[in-house]
């Protein structure tokens, strides 16, 4: 079916079928404004291997949906600059690739839900229109094939009546059945790697588990790599496989799901999840993270935390920041203090 | 009757449905309130929780007064609101005020913090002399955790957070009894959160205040509420204390909705009881016959779409379920 594409893929210079499908090294980004330089990414790295779900978990500003319009390549250029680090799809460094080779790349091989569905659909044209749109472009198919793949997605994502709600314009679908649309207009090339970028947060939570369940099997048919953009610590603990923590455009903390809730080695990380409303401290006052993230255009030196962290010492307070340190083959953590942190329960 | 603060009976709200522009007939209605009974006690705090549309928000514009019933009646201290006159009801709106949700578009951008606090004492003069006015909002800025210094800055000075809590000194301004909170944690991010919930128990512990806390967010409600109310399509469909409604709920809504919320602990994952409810919520232009929630209910059966389900105490729960059918399940394992 993918065939034709897939053979201009190959043709991608480096393109390695046994590297990673999405690894992103030391990516830089940052927005020039009439405000300063805005440092919204200062050297993210991640990965995500076929089937894995990796988390990227950040409060507001942190930088994770800018990483992931940067992978995309939908970063609205000016004011946004990447300015260093790289991009690997299967070992082929995307940001090297003429505008036209990118483009093959974006929604054939990556794609990306969006947080708002009915701002990211478009409100003038029927949902079967803009699902068929992406077979004629990408597939050279005819309008009627197309729209007849359209019928298919929408039934793939559980739309009751696809065939007469193909024909409806995107206003027409409620807010769960807006985000299945998008998520079939993602799934539509048969990508490897979905980003979805806060996928849920518009949605009822009964809703929110409808869309979750969906697209963790969906996932788990086509063995695809997802990167799952929250801010959700319970939707984080419920499907992925590995989180990367952002602060202030950094990666501070980087571990698997059980070591994560089980024994942060970060304080902004133990923060987090010592906010959340627990079972057990009811009447008590909810421990808070005193103060507020950084504005970008002004990080603090040192670590961006340590205003507000509880651990912080002179050295915390001085450049460069603290390293990545390892704190077990499998995880790190960017704290000078993470010994203490772990240990301390 | 007195027991209580603020009281509502049978209290409804119906949005007509026009059709035609000159000659406007209406040819139905969005009942977004349709016959609520609540008691909020003083000094104790009721959560009010539900999906988008369950109209949890037009239930607190009625209860401030921004909204009038279609039917029903609204106590506030024993006052029916709907029958006294215009000046009582001035009177009577200064002892319940609202906190709302979004604080980027609650408060006007080109008044000062100082001007928005103070407000209120210009609908209600008596409150507070002239003179000391200025004095007073300082000093609600203070309660709130703000610098009184910054009396003079404008909103956009001001992060998400800062802002909430303006909104909350502007609520206290007239020293009201009861806080109406509608979603005033949710546009917050997680860490920011805590902060403004912790600042909501400070104050009604100095201040003896009652909130009726609206959320949709379950484990918050949990933390912040004594007792909670579920509502689904503008009825109350199950009440009860903290502990009854989240340990042995017996309505399916409200067992559907509290297993939906995931759990931010990931050795639970797979061992949950989790009921993924199909389909979306009905219009509430159109609901259906009988039970609101039969149409999404894996325990529908022919009675549930003749008969509508009281709110009353049917099992040995012991708190009041909409349900024909309601029985405890446990849907939340303890996590000790």
């Amino acid at each position: 079916m993918s065939t034709d594409v897939n053979v201009k893929l190959d043709a991608l210079p480096g393109l390695d079928p046994n590297a990673l499908p999405l690894e992103v090294k030391n990516l830089q980004v940052e927005f020039r404004t009439r405000n300063g330089i805005a440092h919204a990414v200062n050297g993210v790295s991640f990965d995500v291997r076929a089937g894995e779900t990796r988390a990227i978990l950040g409060e507001s500003g942190c930088g994770k949906s800018v990483t992931a319009q940067a992978i995309m390549g939908i970063l609205d250029s000016p004011p946004g600059f990447i300015t260093g680090g790289e991009i690997l799809y299967r070992g082929v460094d995307l940001l090297k690739l003429p505008e036209a080779q990118r483009r093959k790349v974006r929604a054939n091989r990556i794609a990306m839900i969006f947080q708002d569905a009915l701002s990211a659909l478009n409100p003038v044209f029927t949902v079967g229109f803009q699902l068929a749109e992406l077979f004629r472009k990408h597939r050279g198919m005819s309008r009627q094939d197309a729209k007849a793949r359209a019928v298919e997605l929408l039934d793939l994502v559980k739309i009751p009546a696809a065939k007469q709600r193909v024909n409806d314009y995107p206003h027409q679908f409620s807010g769960g059945m807006r985000q299945r649309v998008m998520i079939a207009m993602a799934l539509a090339l048969d990508p490897e790697v979905l980003i979805a970028d806060e996928p849920t947060t518009a949605l009822d939570v009964t809703v929110q588990a409808q869309i979750m369940a969906l697209l963790a099997e969906l996932q788990q048919e086509r063995n695809m790599a997802l990167v799952l953009i929250t801010h959700d610590m319970g939707v984080v603990a419920d499907v992925a496989d590995r989180i990367s923590v952002m602060y202030a455009g950094r990666v501070i903390e980087e571990a698997g799901v059980n070591d994560i809730y089980a024994s942060p080695a970060h304080p902004y990380t133990k923060g987090l999840l010592e906010s959340i409303p627990r079972l057990d401290l009811k009447g008590q006052e909810l421990s808070a993270i005193k103060g507020l993230p950084p504005a970008l255009t002004n990080i603090p030196p040192g670590c961006a935390f340590n205003p507000r962290c509880r651990y912080a010492q002179d050295v915390c307070r001085q450049n460069p920041g603290p390293p990545l340190y390892q704190v077990t083959p499998s995880r790190t953590s960017a704290c000078h203090f993470w010994r203490e942190v772990k240990g301390d329960e | 009757m007195s027991d209580y603060v603020l009281e509502t009976r049978d209290l409804v709200k119906h949005f007509p449905l026009t059709q035609g522009i000159v000659f406007k007939k209406q040819i139905g209605a969005v009942r977004a309130v349709d016959g609520v009974n609540l008691q909020l006690r003083r000094g104790e705090t009721l959560g009010v929780v539900g999906e988008s549309g369950c109209g949890k928000s037009t239930l607190a514009r009625m209860l401030v007064g921004l909204e009038t019933p279609t039917s029903g009646d609204l106590f506030v201290q024993g006052r029916n609101m709907a029958k006294v006159g215009a000046e009582e009801r001035r009177r009577g709106r200064r002892n319940i005020q609202l906190v709302m949700q979004d604080p980027y578009t609650s408060l006007n951008p080109r008044m000062t913090v100082g001007d928005i606090i103070g407000e209120p004492f210009e609908v209600h003069p008596d409150v507070v002399p002239k003179g000391q006015r200025r004095r007073k909002v300082q000093e609600l800025l203070e309660l709130v955790g703000l610098n009184p210094e910054h009396i003079n800055r404008y909103p956009h000075q001001f992060s998400g957070g800062q802002r909430q809590r303006i909104g909350i000194a502007r609520a206290l301004a007239l020293n009201p009894e009861i806080i109406l909170c509608d979603e005033p944690v949710s546009a917050l991010d997680v860490s920011i959160q805590a902060q403004v919930i912790n600042l909501l128990e400070k104050l009604q512990n100095e201040l003896g205040l009652s909130y009726i806390f609206i959320a949709h967010d379950l484990s918050v409600v949990r933390h912040i509420a004594d007792r909670v109310a579920v509502m689904y399509l503008g009825k109350i469909v199950e009440i009860g204390t903290e502990d009854e409604i989240y340990e042995t709920p017996t309505h399916p809504y409200t067992q559907a909705l509290l297993s939906a919320v995931p759990v931010p602990d990931p050795t639970l994952r797979g061992q949950r009881d989790q009921i993924v409810l199909t389909g979306d919520v009905p219009s509430p232009a159109n609901p259906p016959s009988g039970c609101r929630f039969r149409t999404r209910c894996w325990k529908a059966q022919d009675i549930c779409a003749e008969q509508e389900p009281l709110l009353e105490v049917r099992d040995k729960s012991g708190h009041p379920s909409a349900c024909h059918f309601a029985e405890v399940r446990d849907v939340v394992h303890a996590t000790e």
